[in-house]
């Protein structure tokens, strides 16, 4: 049986894709065979940000409705073998996602994979409905930022009432916070919301804090999730925030200003 | 920043005031995401009906929704002035 966990917001661009990707790549690189679904149909994306978007021919929508088999549809990513990515089909038919369709994808990929994690689209319309319908755990991506929390907290709401777990009445669905694009010298100078402010207001449990990081654009420009450019603040952060869903005990990082004091007196950037 | 910027932080920096505005309104839209869309409307006509027979503000009438496992509660509070007047 696999582990379905959604990537979700209510926001759009707070990070779900690039969280999506990461993590997908993180498990899988930790051996654990992992299947990453794009939700947002219409709007395909995280093809790009996997670097496969040239090898997509079958897609979700064409696995939901027969059309291909979901052998044919899953790509295999280029760097780890271990994981495989489910392309967003680019129809504007809003309905074509089905809740019986997505619940059968789900059951097949659980019989092969260990994680499935599905990105979910913006809003709380169907796909985002849909992507969290069947999940274990939610990781709830925020920006430390009044609309993105504000979105948030609507979300944990609709995480812990309109989900399957929810409805079967079940064990609830495991909910994280990933607090994403922090700056921490912003935070200490007064003008963004910091770790413990949002925490205090959403009351989460804290996977972690990725930081605003100039090697997020990078790697979405060459295809390659974050989290394989090991050296950056953002690959790590994603890193520790895999070992931490694993199970592993990872001091927070990222959250203060690393800037000494010498660096505060004669005020660097 | 500079050693001077370091005092200048005061307490209603514009990160404290977000975290404000958010406790209020989180605060308010978890009670009230699951309320039924006719409810402000049943308020304002409920408090018309009312305001015919007793002078009362529109802070007067509070209609709350709760829902649990085996019925929803609609609860109608409404606070009459202390001598209340009739037309
Ligand atoms: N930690 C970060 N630092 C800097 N930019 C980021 C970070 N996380 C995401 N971004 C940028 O934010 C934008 C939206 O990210 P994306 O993952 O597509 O969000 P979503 O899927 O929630 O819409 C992208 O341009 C991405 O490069
Ligand atoms: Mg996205």
């Amino acid at each position: 049986m696999a582990r379905i966990i959604v990537v979700t917001s209510g926001k759009g661009g707070v990070g779900k894709t690039t969280t999506s990707a990461a993590i997908a790549m993180g498990l899988a690189k930790r051996g654990h065979k992992t299947a990453v679904i794009d939700f947002d149909v219409g709007l395909r994306n995280l093809d790009l940000i996997m670097g496969c978007e040239r090898r997509v021919v079958y897609d979700f929508i064409n696995v939901i409705n027969g059309e291909a088999s979901l052998n044919q549809a899953l790509i295999k990513d280029k760097n780890c073998p271990q994981l495989h990515i489910l392309a967003a089909s680019q129809t504007r038919d809003k309905d074509a996602l089905s809740q019986e369709g997505v619940g059968k994808v789900l059951e097949d990929l659980s019989k092969d994979f260990k994680y499935i994690v599905c990105d979910s689209p913006a809003g709380i319309e169907r796909g985002a409905h849909l992507a969290m319908y069947f999940a274990d755990d939610a990781f709830v991506v925020t920006n430390p930022e009044v609309s993105s929390v504000r979105d948030s907290d609507r979300m944990l709401g609709i995480l812990s009432s309109k989900s399957r777990r929810a409805e079967e009445n079940k064990e609830p669905i495991k909910e994280y916070l990933l607090l994403t694009r922090y700056s921490p010298e912003r935070v200490k100078l007064g003008e963004m919301l910091s770790v413990d402010d949002v925490q205090e207001i959403l009351s989460l449990h804290l996977l972690g804090v990725i930081p605003e990081s100039k090697s997020v654009l990078n790697a979405s420009n060459s295809g390659m999730p974050v989290i394989l450019d090991e050296k950056s603040d953002a690959g790590q952060a994603y890193a520790d925030i895999v070992a931490r869903y694993l199970g592993e005990n990872k001091p927070h990082r990222f959250i203060e200003d690393k800037k000494g004091f010498f660096g505060k007196l004669f005020g660097g950037k | 920043m500079s050693l001077l910027d370091y005092f200048k932080i005061s307490k209603t920096s514009s990160a404290s005031l977000a975290k404000e505005r958010l406790q209020i309104l989180v605060a308010h839209e978890r009670v009230s995401h699951d309320q039924p869309s006719y409810l402000p409307q049943l308020q304002k006509e409920l408090l018309d009906v009312i305001q015919k027979y007793v002078n009362v503000d529109e802070n007067a009438i509070s209609v709350s929704f709760e829902q649990d496992e085996h019925q929803e509660t609609l609860e109608l509070n409404i606070t009459l002035p202390d001598q209340h007047k009739t037309f």
